[in-house]
């Protein structure tokens, strides 16, 4: 049965993974049963270390035991795994270039309930500014699996950002996936949409919209850094529009990224993403993805303004 | 060997590596010869007495670890590392410099022997807590020692740890506390008082020992005994002078991270000859 939710993908596949390699471990800071890492835990549990409410010792612990050849995975919120271990991450296992996987779980808006502090708007900008980090945002659930896959495989720290919610798979399992490539998910001449994470399905949909009157090509971006910055000019050659969206502040995340690899090309750029304000709380995802204009119609109002202004 | 011979040499020890640290620092450079002087005797201990380790294969699996949380005394460290014989002594005068191994806080890249990276206060401890979960998994029947600060003391994550190593029962893990009751802006008693301590390891369900941290038998009576304690990790509190062994220095916060003129250092060094 195809998997929708990119937390129920990431907890399965971890497992799988603990399966395969005896060194992967798992730490928890009470999110568990939010996180899926709980799944890990029911299969492999003198491998996985409940840390309690204590996000800094987990971090610093997972250093500790790569540096015993353990492929530590830890998981939080977004919020708190980037932002409250933040040094400890830098510190110890950035300037180390330790094997630590980092998943920030329910992150952007995707915690529509609980409220500003549990959403991140600026995780993918702190961990992206780290030198040694990788950061990844994958599309849906099933380029989630064959991250957590590629993760453990890569050398190094990895951060990854993960939706709270549901949604239909735009990508396919027998695509492929590679840390570092970004993905052509649809053609097109008169403007380019580099997205990530669910924005890049919304783009894929504001594409189908505007079929016939706008030939829009969107890219998913699902490794925010590394950024390949020759892919993404090559990616942009011949078209002057570009859009880019992200479940993320406007600031420091993948608009600005993409914006930096782009800088020495002629481009008008509109950036799509929470305008350097913070989330609140609603009954409904979409409802407050609206609110902040974080859908179809927000890209394709930015389509048509980035044409307009070319 | 005798008990009486070892002692001895480990004095000796102590003070060649003391001699490093106060020529690592120089003339008109700001060290943290305090730090590193109150410290000097544990450290020795634990190179040159405890800690299975090997100069010549710094990664050997079936090893001892060593955390100097407070890793702005990193130069002690340093000084102990190339007396085992990690790296040439030439080395030690290149501390700092531009390109050098020797960084400013340990650097786990740059520098054979270091185990992890610290600097940012109040993480060594944790680090090494994942060492020793790493070490139990795998069997590996060795030990993790770390040396904390009393001012570091302060820090919340070292009770994160503290709380955690307990709950696991993390009996491979040795804490050191350097108590030498200063911190960079004076004594922790004026300024933030992190006391009292042997209670607050004790509440956190840790085996507390306390020793004069400059009595070379006491620290390898301590050390010893930590190995038969099982279900509990360990905390030997140390009590020590900050700068211990140079008279200018003793218990004087102005040597946290302190300058030596030219005579300060030349006097340093003449009260640290054999």
């Amino acid at each position: 049965m195809e998997i929708k939710d990119q937390r129920q993908a990431y907890g399965k596949a971890l497992v799988e993974l603990g399966r395969e390699n005896r060194n992967v471990v798992a730490l928890e800071a009470d999110l568990g049963k939010s996180t899926m890492s709980c799944f890990f835990q029911e299969e492999f549990p003198e491998r996985y270390f409940e840390m309690g409410i204590a996000e800094q010792n987990m971090l610093s612990t997972a250093a500790g035991l790569s540096l015993m050849g353990k492929i530590p995975f830890v998981h939080s919120f977004a919020v708190f795994a980037s932002g409250r271990a933040f040094d400890q991450i830098r510190q110890t296992i950035a300037i180390g270039k330790l094997n630590v996987k980092i998943c920030g779980s329910s992150a952007g808006m995707s915690d529509f309930g609980d409220g500003a502090t549990h959403q991140s708007v600026e995780d993918m900008a702190i961990m992206r500014a780290i030198p040694n980090m990788t950061v990844l945002c994958p599309i849906d659930a099933v380029e989630t699996a064959k991250m957590v896959k590629a993760m453990a495989e890569h050398e190094g720290p990895v951060y990854i950002r993960l939706n709270r919610n549901a949604y239909d798979n735009v990508t396919k399992e027998e695509d492929p996936f590679e840390i570092g490539v970004p993905g052509l998910l649809k053609d097109g001449k008169d403007v380019v949409v580099f997205a990530t994470g669910i924005m890049a399905v919304k783009a894929l949909e504001a594409a189908k919209e505007l079929e016939g009157k706008v030939s829009v090509k969107v890219v998913n971006v699902s490794t925010i850094k590394p950024l390949n910055e020759a892919m993404i000019v090559d990616l942009a050659k011949g078209i002057k529009a570009v859009v880019t969206a992200e479940e993320h502040s406007i600031i420091g995340g993948l608009g600005s990224a993409i914006a930096q690899a782009l800088a020495k090309e002629e481009k008008i750029i509109e950036f799509v993403g929470m305008k350097d304000e913070f989330g609140c709380s609603a009954k409904n995802y979409a409802e407050l993805l609206e609110h902040f204009g974080l859908t179809k119609e927000g890209i394709i109002q930015a389509i048509h303004n980035v044409i307009r202004n070319q | 060997m005798s008990r009486q011979e070892l002692i001895e040499k480990l004095e000796k020890r102590a003070k060649v590596i003391r001699r490093h640290v106060i020529e690592m620092v120089g003339v008109g450079s700001a060290g943290h010869i305090g730090g590193s002087n109150s410290s000097a005797d544990i450290i020795t201990a634990l190179y040159f007495y405890k800690m299975k380790h090997d100069p010549k294969n710094p990664k050997m699996e079936d090893r001892d670890r060593f955390l100097l949380s407070k890793g702005h005394a990193g130069i002690l460290q340093y000084a102990a590392l190339a007396e085992s014989g990690y790296f040439p002594k030439e080395e030690l005068k290149n501390v700092k410099k531009l390109g050098s191994m020797l960084q400013g806080h340990p650097d786990y890249l740059k520098t054979p022997g270091i185990e992890a990276g610290t600097g940012s206060l109040g993480q060594g401890l944790s680090i090494g807590l994942g060492m020793a979960l790493g070490m139990r998994l795998d069997n590996i029947q060795r030990k993790v020692y770390v040396i904390v600060g009393d001012g570091e003391m302060a820090e919340g994550q070292i009770w994160e740890a503290a709380m955690a190593a307990a709950n696991f029962k993390v009996d491979n893990l040795v804490a050191i506390l350097d108590r030498n009751r200063l911190q960079a802006t004076g004594p922790i008693k004026e300024r933030f008082d992190t006391n009292p301590v042997i209670p607050k390891w004790e509440a956190f369900g840790w085996h507390v020992i306390e020793i004069d941290g400059h009595n070379m038998e006491e620290i390898i009576v301590a050390l010893d005994e930590a190995d038969h304690i099982k279900g509990k990790p360990i905390m030997i509190v140390a009590n020590t002078v900050k700068g211990k062994g140079i008279s200018f220095a003793e218990n004087n916060a102005a040597y946290h991270n302190g300058i030596l003129t030219q005579e300060a250092y030349e006097q340093a060094l003449k009260e640290l000859e054999d």
